[in-house]
């Protein structure tokens, strides 16, 4: 048998090899824990690892596909971002409140990829509670950057982006409330993609901002992101904010849409502010390019700017209340106490982390009496008009673009003591949350210091497939392969 | 628009949190700047405009009212800090007469 390079793989080129019986499950699992030996003492993308069971289920999937058997991720290694549950495995949350928990049930998502013969390797770092933009928020280690160690990946879906970056896994699902796949899908030079709100059933996945939650896949390339999407989508019974729609063939329609020409909006709000000087050069070159099979526009979102304001009281408000539940009852870390409430408030005030209770302080404030006019209210009306910007934008135009975040990757260290500026951070992703829509970040280019450029696409509501025609396009057309140095040299 | 420290501490017992006087002071001052960012809000006129609670409007799904067993109770059970056969022990809540 020949050896596997990893960095040679997709999900796609991976399956026809096990198909031709060049590579088996068990080799391709094997090799991924060895890059995670090598590589992971380094980035720390994860949190637990389930080598044992992984190779079973390696060992189970090369049995089915010998029986010809062919589930469309059979044998495929994929890690998964630790706030959503897989049986058996911790679900953490990157919090100490969960240090212990073990899921006792698979996530509907969960549920849908082991049917077609994926294998777990582990579960990944991320902010405390999905909150962060930086994965510094962990409350157990700081999940490192492939391309440049001494950098944050992103956040909060940090460790799953520097996985797949570092080949340590050939995909991966993390959750987006405000830009948690997109933002460090750029920082880590792969494809990240948040679906429409209500594409994809949360059921088991721990809510941050229920408004806002939405799970999606990371890929090493648009087609790999495409065939993850179309097997978790779908209407869900056991998630009532999930669509009862009918999930297009994604794959099918990227590949039959290859040269189809769209009307592209470029919202000058987008491009107006302090946004680095590289990027938005990259980004230049790239739709001068594409001039030339589609038509590019100016657009305007005129609310952009209160985006920021809307979301940091929208999501803290959702999550005061979802985090509720975290009280030392019934689950999870419990102080020592003699009464009930002083269980309550010992069991959160060591349990949370000083994000997580920043966040749960703004939103009770936000809702509390006497406030919750001027702010909770207030946000929700502003919200609606974010919404309308979108929705009059794509009368005009079928898809729009903009940078995924104001510069590449920031150091470690750099904001994490000022939280505005940590918020700030997230103005491009964040707006795409509170209109539902769906959106991707995909890499175009490398800074001169070799940090990754990310482009993000935003479509209208269930228009996912657009969305993933267009990055499809795209990704040709920059025809660049993004593997960090450390994915290869260890 | 700042927040005193007394608020804090009256925030931080309706969201059953608890601070040391030091990490309260510090967090007053973090969130009187988060509470100034948001007055952003206020220069818009919002007089006609109405909220949106979830951005995909969906219609509410209703389904009968049907009991179904989860398999594995004693799953969900593992997870509780402190157990008396299959109940889950707690802090006593009432007083004695």
């Amino acid at each position: 048998m020949a050896s596997i390079d990893l960095t040679e793989l997709t999900i796609t080129k991976a399956l026809a090899l096990l198909e031709e019986r060049k590579i088996s499950s068990v080799e391709l699992v094997e090799e991924t824990f060895r890059q995670i030996k090598k590589v992971d003492p380094k980035v720390k993308a994860f949190l637990h690892l389930n080598e044992e069971k992984a190779i079973e289920a390696a060992k189970k999937a090369d049995e089915l596909r010998e029986k010809g058997e062919k589930g469309r991720l059979l044998g495929i290694p994929l890690s998964i971002k630790d706030n959503i549950c897989i049986k058996g495995l911790p679900t953490t949350c990157a919090s100490k409140i969960l240090e212990n928990f073990i899921a006792p049930y698979n996530a509907t998502v969960i549920e849908k990829l082991e049917a077609e013969g994926a294998i777990f390797i582990g579960k990944t770092n991320l902010d405390e509670f999905a909150m962060g933009s930086s994965t510094e928020n962990s409350a157990f280690f700081i999940t490192h950057n492939p391309w440049d160690l001494e950098r944050v990946p992103g956040g909060s879906s940090g460790g799953s982006a520097a996985a797949v970056a570092s080949r340590m896994g050939l995909g991966s699902l993390g959750s987006d409330t405000g830009g948690s796949i997109r933002q460090p899908a750029s920082f880590c030079g792969v494809v990240g993609f948040k679906p429409t709100y209500g594409r994809v059933s949360r059921f088991g996945l721990v809510a941050f901002a229920s408004s806002l939650d939405q799970i999606g896949p990371f890929g090493t390339n648009v087609e790999d992101t495409a065939l993850l999407l179309q097997i978790i989508a779908g209407h869900d019974p056991k998630d009532s904010t999930s669509a009862p729609m009918e999930v297009p063939d994604y794959v099918k329609f990227i590949k039959e849409n290859e040269n189809t020409s769209y009307k592209i909006g470029l919202p000058k709000e987008f491009f107006e502010g302090n946004i680095d000087k590289e990027m938005a050069q990259t980004i230049e070159d790239l739709v001068n390019k594409l001039k030339k099979k589609h038509t590019i526009k100016e657009i305007s979102l005129p609310h952009t700017e209160y985006a920021v304001a809307t979301y940091y009281i929208i999501a803290p408000a959702e999550a005061s209340s979802n985090l509720a539940r975290y009280d030392g009852v019934k689950y999870g870390f419990r102080a020592e106490s003699k009464n009930l409430i002083e269980m309550y408030k010992k069991s959160r005030a060591l349990g949370f982390g000083r994000e997580v209770k920043r966040r749960i302080m703004i939103g009770t404030y936000a809702l509390s009496a006497g406030y919750y006019d001027a702010f909770y209210l207030k946000a929700s009306k502003v919200r609606t008009l974010i919404l309308q910007d979108f929705l009059n934008a794509f009368k005009e135009v079928d898809l729009i673009f903009s940078p995924v975040t104001p510069s590449p990757a920031f150091k470690i260290g750099e904001k994490i003591s000022d939280p505005l500026q940590m918020y700030l951070s997230d103005i491009f992703t964040i707006p795409v949350n509170l209109a539902g829509i769906p959106g991707i970040s995909i890499p175009i280019g490398l800074t001169s210091n070799n940090l990754p450029i990310g482009l993000q696409i935003m479509g209208p509501h269930f228009k996912d497939e657009l969305v993933l025609s267009l990055a499809y396009q795209i990704e040709k057309e920059v025809n660049m392969k993004f593997i960090p140095p450390i994915a290869k040299e260890g | 628009m700042s927040i005193s420290l007394e608020e804090v501490f009256k925030i931080a017992h309706l969201a059953r949190l608890e601070f040391t006087e030091e990490e309260a002071q510090k967090l007053t001052s973090e969130l009187s700047k988060i509470l100034d960012y948001f007055k952003k809000l206020q220069t818009l006129d919002t007089e006609n405009v109405s909220p949106t609670f979830h951005a995909v409007k969906l219609k509410t799904p209703f389904r009968e009212d049907e009991v179904k067993a989860f398999p594995d109770i004693d799953e969900i059970l593992k997870n509780a800090p402190e157990l008396k056969e299959n109940m889950i022990v707690v802090p006593k809540v009432v007083k004695a007469p």
